[in-house]
């Protein structure tokens, strides 16, 4: 432990100790308010033959813990404040460059009617984030927030303008590290209009438009690559941009229940390691269509994306989180864990997707509703990947050539590979005062090597069939038990699996859950284990503490559409998490 | 090991500052509730319009804010059993709630129709960019604030568990009443 840490642990503790005083006595200054939150997660692990978790696969790693404590002061128009974090180490499955304790975030703002001015670490999100999206999410470990300035400006009625520029977060690394080339400048504008309030136009139909540019710009670049010409090898340094620019343009229209959404990015040659230094340009475009009345939704939406992968250091990798942009998937983003199982993330190299979606509320007193109705979901959602035609370069003809165009790829043309389909149904019921259930059924196509970068032929493709029903008995105005129980049906991977879980709840403070995941049909009989867990949690107001015992199977975790890869693990957690 | 300790030890104190922050709260309180205002972030409307949470009023009449997203299971069904007693607790108390979905921009058609199609009767509000989620320091969801009659937060409570929307109405009762609201 350092001076440095020692530090900064105390100050964290003195302003914990002044936020406390400051809000319960009404703010040091008049009308200053403090509030904050704080969260930590730990877990002892421990050895499990069976898992193959062994004293020497942990060698001495027995213990994992991620804390977090946010802390915002605010009075009149000002606003400032700081996180601090703390991974002693992290946990398993989180980057272990993650590993450190220090304030990653601070910032003060000053914000009134026309302008919001933020200097030092903000996040932000310019339409669906094709161009530029900063943000965090504890859970997954996943932090890009950019250090630097923000100024939105609202001038007018219905225009909003915001510019910003800065260095994104990269774990731990210093931001000083930019003068030896560790990351590039982020640099963004951004304009949203709203017709109906400019003009003051009092009509059912609403319109509003946007449009973005963002800009990288990194120097100190060098890269050489490899030709194979006859059986000789050349090899060639590349010419690489110093600014890479992505422009996006958005409408949106609503017409009471109907709406329609659309966006297109375009992004300039960024030859870098996540599309093998091709210089072919990116593009990205979303469409979708709704109409909505009370007790009846549909949502059509399609989407199209290729060589969108925008970061803000060249030779990035896929888990360096130094992401500018962010394009979501289409699918449904499932509650329940077997489903889970294979989760489909975006292909920022090229994917063609599409989605329909159909939601209907069967209304209530009616012969299929009884007394209390009955909702029904229908969730349709396919994805292929782009058609890549080879092109000619000294007469030889190549794909993803690092130092080409790559490939051409006609705009409407689907390729040869479905990476993914998700067909679901799931009915929500309420059978009477006491009893509740929902109950679905899911087919999945999941292109296993595909969408998480396996060599092809290493899992395959993966056709499940997963059936659930949750069930929930409410004894007494205290008490309450839930049911959970999931089927998974598959020959590929790692075959069956079937679930039972018991959550008995205490209201208002005390829950307590059992849960078996069995691997019934594994194809290694070894491998046919049960993921058992227990646990139980305390609620009391905005705190939470969860203590639990069992075992983690591998798998991704994903929240929002971004995945994370957690390890088998065996253990004892604790979680806590309170905010004031 | 040394840091370990460290943090635990500033972990526990941080969070018993927070609860003893509450105990105060309690003996503290008087017959009318005080509390925090909630800060001011513009947010969407899902037909598009901008919408002030520094707007946040209803009459002097108290106000829910539900924190939710499309992915999140009890959140979904917390709105859905308020949803049940929606109509009765805004007879008795004239409370109106506010769903705030945090769901990334891409799905702000899928919150609208998911929304309408449930029958929910909520004001429904899109956080896309959570930055209401971080002023409010909201980690994880469903999270429920109760704001008084003058638009300050009196309560707020994390996650969801069947039948627990009957407390949250004693709460809203209370308030609407102008008693005190123990936390």
């Amino acid at each position: 432990m350092n001076k440095v840490t020692f530090f900064i642990l105390m100050l964290m503790l003195t302003l914990f100790v002044c936020g406390y005083h400051a809000s319960a006595q009404q703010g040091i200054l008049e009308n200053a308010s403090i509030s904050g939150s704080l969260q930590t997660d730990a877990q002892y692990y421990v050895p499990d033959k069976a898992m193959g978790i062994t004293d020497s696969t942990l060698n001495g790693n027995v213990f994992g813990m991620n804390t977090s404590g946010e802390l915002n002061y605010s009075v009149g128009n000002f606003r400032a404040g700081m996180r601090f974090e703390a991974y002693t180490p992290a946990l398993k499955g989180f980057d272990t460059r993650a590993k450190g304790v220090g304030i990653p975030y601070f910032y003060a703002s000053y914000s009134n009617k026309y302008i919001d001015a933020t200097i030092g670490d903000f996040y932000e999100q310019f339409g669906c984030g094709f161009a530029l999206r900063a943000y965090q999410e504890w859970n997954l470990g996943y932090d890009n927030a950019i250090r630097g300035a923000k100024v939105t400006l609202r001038p007018y009625k219905g225009i909003k303008v915001t510019g910003l520029t800065g260095y994104q977060r990269f774990f731990w690394n210093n931001y000083v590290n930019i003068l030896n080339y560790d990351r590039g400048l982020v640099s963004g504008v951004d304009g949203d209009f709203n017709v109906n309030e400019i003009f003051d136009l009092q009509m059912k139909t609403q319109i509003s438009f946007g449009g973005s540019f963002v800009s990288k710009h990194e120097t100190g670049l060098s890269k050489t690559v490899s030709f194979v010409f006859d059986d000789s090898t050349q090899y060639y340094k590349l010419n690489l941009p110093e600014n890479v620019a992505t422009a996006a343009g958005r409408i949106n229209v609503s017409h009471g229940g109907f709406g329609f959404y659309g966006e297109y990015a375009y992004k300039i040659n960024n030859p870098s390691a996540y599309n093998t230094y091709i210089y072919r340009p990116g593009q990205a475009l979303y469409l979708t269509a709704s109409y909505s009345t009370k007790g009846f939704g549909v949502t059509l939406a399609a989407k199209r994306v290729d060589n969108m992968s925008f970061k803000s250091k060249m030779d990035a990798s896929g888990s360096d989180q130094l992401d500018i942009n962010f394009i979501p998937p289409l699918s449904k983003q499932h509650h329940y864990s077997l489903p889970s199982l294979y989760p489909y993330a975006t292909q920022y190299n090229g994917e063609m997707s599409l989605k329909g979606n159909v939601l209907y509320s069967i209304p209530k007193k009616t012969k299929l509703g009884g007394k209390y109705g009955m909702s029904i979901e229908l969730d349709y959602t396919i994805v292929y990947d782009i058609k890549k035609d080879s092109i000619q370069f000294n007469g030889v003809s190549m794909i993803d050539q690092p130092g080409t165009e790559g490939y051409t790829s006609p705009f409407f043309a689907v390729g040869d590979h479905c990476l993914y389909s998700d067909l679901n149904l799931t009915v929500t019921k309420k059978f009477s005062q006491k009893w509740k259930g929902v109950f679905s059924y899911i087919y999945l196509i999941y292109d296993k090597d595909r969408v998480e970068g396996h060599s092809i032929g290493e899992y395959g493709v993966v056709n499940a069939h997963v059936g659930l029903a949750d069930v929930s008995w409410k004894i007494d105005n205290k008490n309450s038990l839930r049911c959970e129980t999931q089927w998974l049906f598959t020959r590929q991977d790692k075959g069956n699996w079937g679930t039972l879980l018991f959550e008995y709840s205490f209201l208002p403070h005390w829950f307590v859950s059992v849960s078996d995941e069995y691997n019934y049909g594994n194809e290694d009989k070894d491998q046919r284990l049960h993921y058992y867990n227990v646990s139980g949690g305390y609620v009391y107001n905005s705190t939470r503490v969860t203590l639990s015992y069992g075992r983690q199977r591998d798998g991704l975790l994903c929240v929002g559409g971004v995945c994370r890869y957690v390890p088998a693990a065996t253990g004892v957690s604790l979680s806590l998490s309170t905010s004031f | 090991m040394k840091k370990i300790v460290l943090t635990l030890v500033a972990v526990f104190c941080a969070s018993m500052l927070a609860n003893s922050q509450v105990v105060s709260a309690q003996t503290s309180s008087s017959d009318t509730n005080t509390g925090k205002k909630v800060p001011s972030v513009t947010l969407k409307t899902v037909d598009g319009k901008s919408f002030n949470t520094a707007d946040l009023e209803n009459g002097g009449k108290p106000i829910i804010v539900s924190f939710w997203a499309l992915w999140c299971k009890n959140c979904i069904k917390e709105l859905t059993a308020i949803n049940d007693v929606y109509a009765d607790w805004q007879e008795e108390t004239g409370v109106t709630l506010y769903a705030v979905s945090i769901d990334d921009a891409q799905r702000n058609a899928n919150v609208k129709s998911f929304a309408n199609s449930k029958g929910w009767d909520y004001e429904i509000l899109l956080d896309s960019n959570q930055d209401f989620k971080r002023a409010m320091n909201v980690g994880n969801i469903p999270h429920t604030f109760v704001l008084n009659g003058k638009g300050e937060i009196v309560w707020q409570h994390t996650s969801y568990m069947d039948g627990a929307e009957n407390e949250l109405f004693e709460v809203v009762k209370k308030v609407a009443k102008g008693q005190s609201v123990k936390q």
